[in-house]
């Protein structure tokens, strides 16, 4: 039941518990007791609003940096990748196998604000070799959900 | 000027389903709950195979009976999923969609007078194509309180010693009705003692939600008396490829070719590509897509439930089949008014044949959030309708 109960909510973190056990055909308590263990196992980490900034005026910019680290003795990577995680503006870090070590990505107002945080706290960290921003232009597919519009249902009256 | 008509033609009745939603169409915002195809794209990967087969040029005529790959896939398919052998080279045709298929075994079996058993509610197109092929359609009235499945009684009481056929709907559209194996092994008894044949229609086989679909030839000494009727529009969400097959023997085989050789000549050769992937790699979308129905599917009993509308369980298809006879309305009436008051469209069951009367078809082929939508305006409309 876990799996199931998991990937419906990954679809829709707004998914009541009485329609999930209406959709498997079991009892509320069940479901709400799965969803209560899986948060506290850390199964469940959050529930998250996909949102396509972009259409409302308040605009934000996205960008993805490369970040090329020196590991450190004893602690490896996770050192300095809570460093860079514990900055409320950075989004997510991910330790990246191939030509660089972290992806960080981070969430500005203005690509000055992405600038600043690079060039001031992200740059200046000791550990840190180099960095390469790339800022996002366009998302057209975001967490499996394409956003470009929601396809008009295509299909015509047939016998 | 003379009349250009067959007198026989014109004695065809036009789809039910059709005259209903003409009205649809000159409507806005209604919801349809009507479409009997899947909502879902076809999988990304079968699209990109029949892609790229146009790339490299595969733009020929296949042989009659369709691709030899592709009659292979479908033979351990089926060996797969029902344990029975079906010889590639001559006991397995492409043909486009499950539609064809139904209409040349009947033309292939039938001579003028033979009687076809047809249970209804069922897919329009039987009775149709029993008539043209110059047999008389006998219907069977499935009953609401066998949750429309199909008994031996029931053939044994239509049965005369004209009858040569029997058209074996499940799952059925538009009750979502399914048979089981006992059950089909009381038919069998009956098959085999009244010395029919079947064509089995089982387009809507990979979408059952109460164990594995059972097909009629894995019944003993079945294989021989059944045309088996299978496609991939339900199961891969290609309805527009417009590919289906039979398989059979060789000597009923040979003949329903004939007919497609002459008609048709072979069935699209993209369609033909895109569906071996189908077969091939296609088994977690079909489990995906039944997945997302069967929760649809119990949210929409659910529904029914609150309401308090008569609806058995159905475990077939993407459809359920509610019971509106408390409302002293005809399925027309209701379906009518439905859309008129609420907007929103159903078919009525007598689309499918007098003994839908008394029932709606609603399609699950739609979003949760459609069906949704739907179920609360149908609230509503009931609400009015008791109040009174």
């Amino acid at each position: 039941m876990r799996e199931e109960i998991l990937s419906l909510l990954e679809k829709n973190s707004k998914i009541d518990i009485k329609e999930i056990a209406i959709m498997l055909g079991t009892d509320e308590e069940a479901v709400f007791n799965e969803i209560t263990a899986m948060e506290n196992e850390g199964i469940i980490c959050g529930y998250h609003t996909l949102i396509d900034w972009d259409k409302i005026s308040d605009e934000k910019v996205t960008a993805l940096i490369e970040v090329r680290v020196t590991p450190q003795r004893g602690q490896g990577f996770d050192f300095i990748a809570e460093r860079i995680y514990n900055y409320p503006e950075v989004n997510s870090v991910y330790l990246i196998s191939g030509g660089y070590d972290l992806l960080v990505t981070i969430q500005g107002k203005t690509l000055k604000d992405v600038s600043a945080f690079v060039s001031d706290k992200l740059s200046t960290l000791e550990a840190v070799l180099s960095t390469a921003t790339h800022f996002i232009l366009k998302r057209y597919k975001d967490h499996g959900t394409i956003m470009t519009g929601k396809p008009k249902d295509q299909r015509e009256v047939i016998s | 000027m003379r009349d250009p008509l067959s007198k026989k033609i014109i004695q065809v009745k036009p789809s039910g389903i059709r005259k209903f939603f003409d009205l649809v169409s000159e409507m806005e915002e209604v919801i349809s709950l009507g479409v009997g195809e899947p909502d879902f794209d076809t999988p990304w990967h079968i699209r990109d195979e029949g892609i790229y087969s146009l790339e490299r040029g595969k733009t020929f005529y296949t042989s009659n009976s369709g691709l030899k790959e592709l009659k292979i896939e479908i033979s351990k398919y089926i060996k797969r999923k029902q344990g029975v052998e079906y010889n590639p080279k001559e006991e397995i045709m492409v043909t486009v969609g499950g539609s064809e298929a139904i209409d040349i075994a009947l033309r292939a079996m039938i001579d003028s007078g033979d009687e076809v058993l047809i249970p209804q509610p069922s897919y329009v197109s039987y009775e149709p194509c029993a008539y043209l092929a110059g047999a008389k359609p006998v219907i069977i009235d499935l009953k609401a309180e066998n949750e429309f499945k199909l008994t031996a009684g029931e053939i044994i009481e239509k049965c005369t010693d004209k009858t040569k056929i029997l058209i074996l709907p499940f799952p059925n559209n538009p009750t979502g009705s399914i048979m089981e194996r006992g059950e089909l092994e009381e038919i069998a008894e009956v098959i085999k003692e009244k010395d029919l044949y079947v064509l089995s229609d089982e387009i809507y086989s990979e979408l059952t939600y109460k164990g594995r679909h059972v097909s009629i030839t894995s019944i003993e000494g079945m294989k021989e008396r059944t045309v088996l009727i299978n496609g991939f529009s339900k199961s891969y969400a290609m309805t527009g490829w417009r590919l289906g097959y039979a398989c059979a023997t060789k000597k009923i085989l040979d003949q329903m070719l004939k007919i497609h050789q002459y008609a048709i000549m072979c069935a699209p050769t993209t369609s033909q590509y895109a569906a071996i992937e189908a077969l091939r790699n296609g088994d977690k979308d079909v489990e995906e897509m039944r997945c997302s129905y069967n929760y649809r599917r119990r949210y929409l009993l659910n529904a029914f439930k609150e309401m308090q509308i008569e609806c058995f369980e159905p475990y077939g298809a993407f459809y359920v089949f509610p019971c509106i006879k408390e409302f002293n309305m005809t399925s027309e009436e209701f379906a009518t008014r439905f859309l008129k008051e609420e907007k929103v469209a159903t078919v009525p069951g007598t689309a499918f044949g007098a003994g839908g009367e008394g029932f709606l078809r609603i399609s699950y082929a739609y979003s949760l959030d459609t069906l949704k939508a739907a179920m609360s305006r149908m609230n509503k409309f009931i609400t009015k309708l008791r109040s009174r």
